[in-house]
């Protein structure tokens, strides 16, 4: 009921800005995703330890993304800077893309999407089905390389362009904050002790964090990295080497947990094979470090995010490694 | 023109390896082959093996290597012949996009 309510006053809001944008339908389903027990994989671990995983690949376009991306396109069309006179432009390495761009189709807006030229190509399918227009960037100069190339075109003619710049807008942090925390909360009866969350644009981990600690400061929340600069866990950063998002709030780390490729993809075949949930390698990361915390406790309760869908992962590519 | 073992080839550097070749973006190696020519990248710049190669010495699974506009691994993976002119570039294998996770 709540998410209706918010919604309700969202959408009032939008229309008296853009009275020509209707919120549909598919809009009204993001949030509020089932918070599931992991049961066969934490087999080992005494009763009194849980780990639960929030199901975010079961949000429209199949991501945690969709939370942010409606967040800062809603905000943007209460205001006013978005409407059907711009094109929404930002840098993406793939589910923020999707997002925009799946919202894009149910609002009727205009989306343009930078990303290095290696985004898979399932991806990019999945971005133009939405009638999304392409823009690729040199793979080696990984997001970064694409977040400059947009700075570069909005820069160019502002007028024309909605840039709701991801990694530096506080609304994408606030959408965890006020939805993903909150529901962690209710789901859990306010019984979480740890959070752990892998680290893209930093959002997920900020907004959560913020709000646990709002409601107990003693919950530890541990920030996941990739263990080395070049990696093959998709979406997350390894800060030391990457911009550092804007968002990041460094204060919040309580721990620092860095996760192999090979931990990540054992891990993601291991949810698959075990679990019955086909998700994709950050959200392997996430259950190779909530695992790690759980070990080490006689009574918890972890918390981690099951981040995007894992059939964009299925494509076949010349690196894929043969299954065990 | 295939040239002998001296052949000179630009190898491109991708942004978050960076810091280990002093921030230069490419690096002239010499090599007849593709595994010569890394073989002599991480020669030059040590710090650069473990990111590149696995314990047991193979490129990792998520290194990708284009010899020009093709992978390698659709040539003659690490044993494809460098010939004058040619260019190598390490691409990372997620933008992050398709790290291809094999559940078969």
């Amino acid at each position: 009921m709540l998410k209706l309510a918010t919604h309700r006053v969202v959408e009032k809001e939008i229309q008296r800005k853009n009275d020509l944008v209707s919120v549909t339908d598919i809009i009204r389903e993001i949030g509020e995703t089932p918070l599931l027990t992991l049961t066969h994989i934490t087999a080992d671990l005494p009763a009194s330890v849980s780990v639960l995983v929030k199901a975010e690949f079961l949000n429209p376009g199949g991501s945690v993304k969709a939370r942010s991306a409606w967040r800062m396109m809603s905000e943007g069309l209460r205001s006013g800077a978005l409407s059907h006179r711009k094109i929404l432009i930002d840098a993406t390495s793939g589910n923020t893309g999707i997002a925009y761009a799946m919202l894009g189709a149910a609002l009727d807006l205009r989306i343009r999407l930078v990303m290095p030229a290696n985004v898979s190509e399932s991806r990019k399918k999945i971005m133009r089905a939405f009638g999304a227009e392409l823009e690729l960037t040199d793979p080696n100069e990984l997001t970064d390389g694409a977040q400059r190339r947009v700075q570069e075109i909005v820069r160019r003619d502002p007028d024309r362009y909605f840039y709701p710049d991801q990694y530096n807008n506080p609304a994408n942090w606030q959408a965890h904050f006020d939805t993903t925390g909150e529901e962690i909360l209710t789901q859990t009866e306010g019984g979480i002790t740890h959070f752990v969350s892998a680290l893209g644009t930093t959002g997920t981990f900020t907004g959560v964090t913020r709000r646990l600690k709002l409601h107990r400061p003693d919950v530890l929340c541990i920030a996941v990295q990739p263990d080395m600069p070049l990696h093959g866990i998709e979406g997350i950063k390894h800060l030391e080497t990457a911009l550092v998002p804007g968002i990041f709030d460094i204060s919040l780390v309580d721990e620092d947990m860095r996760v192999s490729t090979d931990e990540a993809v054992a891990m993601t075949r291991r949810l698959a094979v075990e679990e019955g949930l086909l998700v994709g390698t950050s959200s392997g990361a996430n259950v190779v470090a909530s695992l790690r915390v759980a070990e080490r406790l006689h009574e918890g309760t972890v918390v981690t995010i099951l981040c995007d869908d894992g059939t964009h992962y299925l494509s076949e590519s010349p690196g894929s490694e043969s299954s065990p | 023109m295939k040239t002998s073992q001296y052949t000179n080839t630009p190898i491109h550097i991708p942004a978050p390896l960076r810091s280990y070749t002093g921030g230069q973006s490419i690096i002239n190696v010499n090599g007849g082959s593709v595994e010569e020519a890394l073989n002599d990248l991480v020669h030059q710049f040590p710090a650069l093996k473990q990111h590149l190669f696995n314990e047991e010495g193979t490129l990792r699974t998520f290194v990708n290597i284009y010899l020009n506009d093709d992978d390698i691994r659709y040539l003659r993976q690490t044993s494809t012949e460098l010939s004058e002119d040619d260019e190598l570039t390490i691409v990372p294998s997620i933008a992050g996009g398709c790290p291809a996770v094999s559940f078969g």
